[in-house]
């Protein structure tokens, strides 16, 4: 037996896998590090030819344009750049916020309309749903702004409902509520109901652990969260009014207006991403074997117990991952607003303050940072869920 | 002794079959389900009747803007505007260049279809895209030259989705590769990139690349604007495609790429011959559903100020003897694009049921 062995033809540096991993990761760095130097020389080069400032100081000066909508105190003469940021920072928040509850109820109904047994109504389900998801998103806010909110009648002819609510082509009025003194005590016995419900909830789980006897937790907490307010509402004597929108002139006066770009974008934000939403709780609802529901029912439990016990841990495990990523995504449509100028983060940093200040890469990327950090706690927010929800093997 | 006597048989119960039985089960089997049929029933009524009045009953399909009389939608703005809307400002007496160009590519993909040959199929692949390009900007062979701000409408839609796919293809392989590979330099700069663009809107990245972008380079080189729109567009596509394509890398067993190295491949030619096809067969589906939100983002195009289709519903209104037809632009639009991704999302369909039953 010849038990030599066999001569290694290549004896070269780069035969071996681990000199050619190092060596191609090197190369690679170095391909990197030499491209953003090279972007880097050319863009300080070309920032000193063309006279543009660098830094952050531009935040400290004053902006000097209005805003129609701002949730901050923003005053067109003296609030200064970052003033701008905040106030775009919050009026993107708003709109993804207020987005994100709309489309998860218009989603959640579609979705389980989608599923129903009747036949009209799973069928107009799926023609909601191919719809709107088959649309851009930019041309269906153009279309709400440019079409739908354009054709609605002047203020002095608004649309108006029981005298409280008015809807015009400057957008829809509704009653500013005013709270006077004493109404930070609804608000602690607001949140004094909530720890008791948490608290409650605890107790009842430990009991049903022990005595297996159930408690009627939700009707007990609903009963808690919304009558201990209204019972302070009434024992401080009344402290929320409201502000009717009244029409002085050509305008109205009072109340609370929302603008015309926030009902566009809410409307197209809300409807788009609820197909979405709809897709993915019906495909987590039929992800549930069907043995699971007839299990059930063979142990004798009632459609709800079924449904609140059975059903839905299983299919939120399979829904909430993707509709937690529709949020991700209806808060990076909501920079699309630029296109009708609601006055968000992008229209008013990235659009007006770049105009101005003209310092392209500070702003760009401070927008771009703002996109990231929202994105990186909404996939933190995911990766809890998906610990807490992952199936605990024994 | 009792006697018994065969009963007839019954005759089957009525209503087990038919329309009334249809309806009874599925729309009015109790109480809640007549309610929201009655709901859904109102819903229809209240919108399909006027939606079919105003597109198509009351419409004025011919004639001039002085003869319409119809309350209903006035087709004739998109009859007169519709050179526009296709080829935006491509000059006219050239708009066969890019039927041409459409022509060619219904006969490339039948010809990848008939050829046998790989070599040839390769060939043709790597020079379609200039054929087109060059029968599109001209410049050459004696063509006249159309610059880039003159092209527009669907032609654009359609081109900047195409080169957005076919660019960004290649660059999401490497990405994912990258992704997936043991080097951890390689691994860390790839996720870096892969997670920077998913984490922002596509509009920043448009801005980035329309205002940044010309910052980086020499005063000598120059970008006109649709190739840094297209520039911003492929990166941020080949992001998502890589992410796409990690997911058909993974579902690949184990078992292959032991057995690739066991056969003595080389990395490339492993991941050539073996996981890829493999790996790309089953992210068909993704892939497309990837393309249909490319095809719905090249609307953003027009915030930096090109003229794709959506863009041209507000410039053809900006002409003084069309004002005020927004909404039939608009539905024109939205058809348009409404039938593009619906089809591809049946295909995508399609081939996902195609290959469950492979199993």
């Amino acid at each position: 037996m010849n038990n030599k062995q066999l001569p290694i033809d290549g004896k070269g540096f780069l035969n071996n896998p681990q000199h050619r991993a190092v060596f191609f990761q090197i190369i690679a760095l170095i391909a990197v590090i030499f491209c953003a130097f090279y972007f880097a020389n050319n863009m300080f080069d070309n920032i000193e030819k063309r006279g543009i400032t660098t830094g952050f100081s531009f935040l400290d000066n004053t902006a000097g344009f209005g805003i129609s909508q701002t949730l901050t105190n923003y005053d067109d003469g003296t609030s200064t750049y970052f003033d701008v940021f905040i106030v775009g920072l919050l009026n993107t928040l708003l709109v993804s916020i207020l987005g994100i509850i709309f489309a998860s109820i218009l989603g959640l109904l579609v979705g389980i309309g989608r599923l129903s047994n009747n036949f009209l109504i799973s069928k107009l389900s799926l023609i909601y749903i191919e719809t709107f998801r088959n649309i851009p998103i930019l041309l269906q806010i153009l279309f709400w702004y440019n079409v739908v909110l354009a054709a609605l009648p002047s203020p002095r002819q608004s649309m108006n409902y029981l005298d409280s609510v008015f809807l015009n082509n400057r957008g829809l009025l509704i009653p500013e509520p005013i709270f006077e003194s004493g109404s930070s005590a609804i608000l602690i016995s607001f949140i004094i109901a909530v720890a008791a419900v948490f608290y409650l909830t605890r107790w009842s789980r430990k009991r049903h652990d022990k005595t297996g006897e159930e408690f009627p937790l939700i009707k007990v907490s609903l009963a808690i969260l919304i009558l201990a307010p209204t019972l302070v509402y009434f024992i401080v004597g009344q402290p929320i009014s409201a502000v009717y929108p009244e029409l002085k002139g050509f305008n109205f006066r009072g109340g609370l207006a929302i603008i015309p770009e926030l009902l566009a974008l809410l409307f197209a934000l809300s409807i788009y991403t609820a197909t979405y939403i709809a897709e993915a709780v019906r495909a987590g609802i039929e992800a549930v074997p069907k043995g699971q529901k007839e299990a059930a029912k063979a142990l004798g439990l009632k459609d709800h117990v079924i449904l609140s016990k059975v059903v839905l841990p299983q299919a939120l495990r399979v829904i909430i991952p993707p509709v937690i990523n529709q949020f991700l995504n209806l808060t990076k449509n909501s920079s699309l607003a630029t296109a009708i100028g609601y006055p968000e983060l992008v229209t008013l940093f990235s659009g007006t303050t770049l105009n101005q200040v003209g310092q392209a890469i500070e702003i760009i990327l401070m927008t771009m940072a703002v996109y990231l950090t929202i994105s990186i706690v909404i996939s933190l927010l995911l990766n809890w869920v998906n610990a807490k929800m992952a199936i605990k093997g024994r | 002794m009792a006697t018994y006597t065969m009963k007839e048989a019954k005759p089957a119960p009525s209503g087990s079959k038919g329309i009334i039985f249809w309806l009874k089960t599925n729309l009015f089997s109790d109480v809640r389900n007549s309610l929201l049929s009655l709901v859904g029933l109102y819903l229809i009524y209240l919108t399909i009747p006027s939606l079919l009045n105003w597109m198509i009953f009351d419409a004025t399909w011919s004639g001039t803007q002085d003869e319409v009389v119809n309350s209903g939608a006035r087709w004739i703005f998109i009859i007169e505007k519709f050179d526009q809307f296709i080829y935006g400002f491509y000059p006219e007496h050239l708009h066969w260049r890019p039927n041409l160009v459409a022509v060619l590519c219904v006969a490339f993909l039948m010809a990848l279809k008939v050829l046998k040959n790989n070599k040839t199929k390769i060939v043709i692949m790597l020079l379609f895209p200039f054929v087109c390009f060059i029968l599109i900007s001209g410049g050459w062979f004696g063509l006249e030259t159309v610059e880039t701000e003159k092209w527009g409408g669907l032609m654009l839609t359609i081109l900047v989705a195409a080169v957005g796919i076919i660019a960004s293809f290649p660059i999401g392989i490497v990405l994912a590769l990258g992704r997936q590979s043991d080097m951890p330099i390689l691994r860390t700069l790839c996720i870096g990139f892969i997670e920077f663009v998913r984490g922002v809107p596509l509009i920043t990245i448009l801005f980035m690349a329309s205002v940044v972008l010309p910052l980086f380079f020499h005063d000598g080189i120059e970008f006109d604007k649709l190739l840094r729109a297209l520039i911003g567009i492929t990166l941020f596509q080949a992001a998502y495609i890589a992410e796409v394509v990690r997911g058909g890398l993974q579902a690949i067993p184990k078992g292959q790429y032991e057995a690739s190295e066991a056969l003595g491949l080389s990395y490339w030619q492993g991941m050539i011959l073996i996981i890829l096809p493999q790996a790309l067969k089953i992210s068909i589906p993704n892939l497309v559903g990837s393309f249909i939100s490319l095809f719905k983002d090249t609307t953003l195009v027009l915030i930096i100020g090109l003229f794709d289709i959506l863009a041209m519903v507000t410039l053809t209104n900006s002409d003084t003897n069309w004002l005020g037809y927004e909404v039939e632009g608009y539905v024109f639009v939205t058809l348009i694009y409404w039938v593009c991704c619906f089809t591809m999302s049946q295909y995508s369909k399609s081939i996902e049921r195609k290959f469950n039953t492979e199993h």
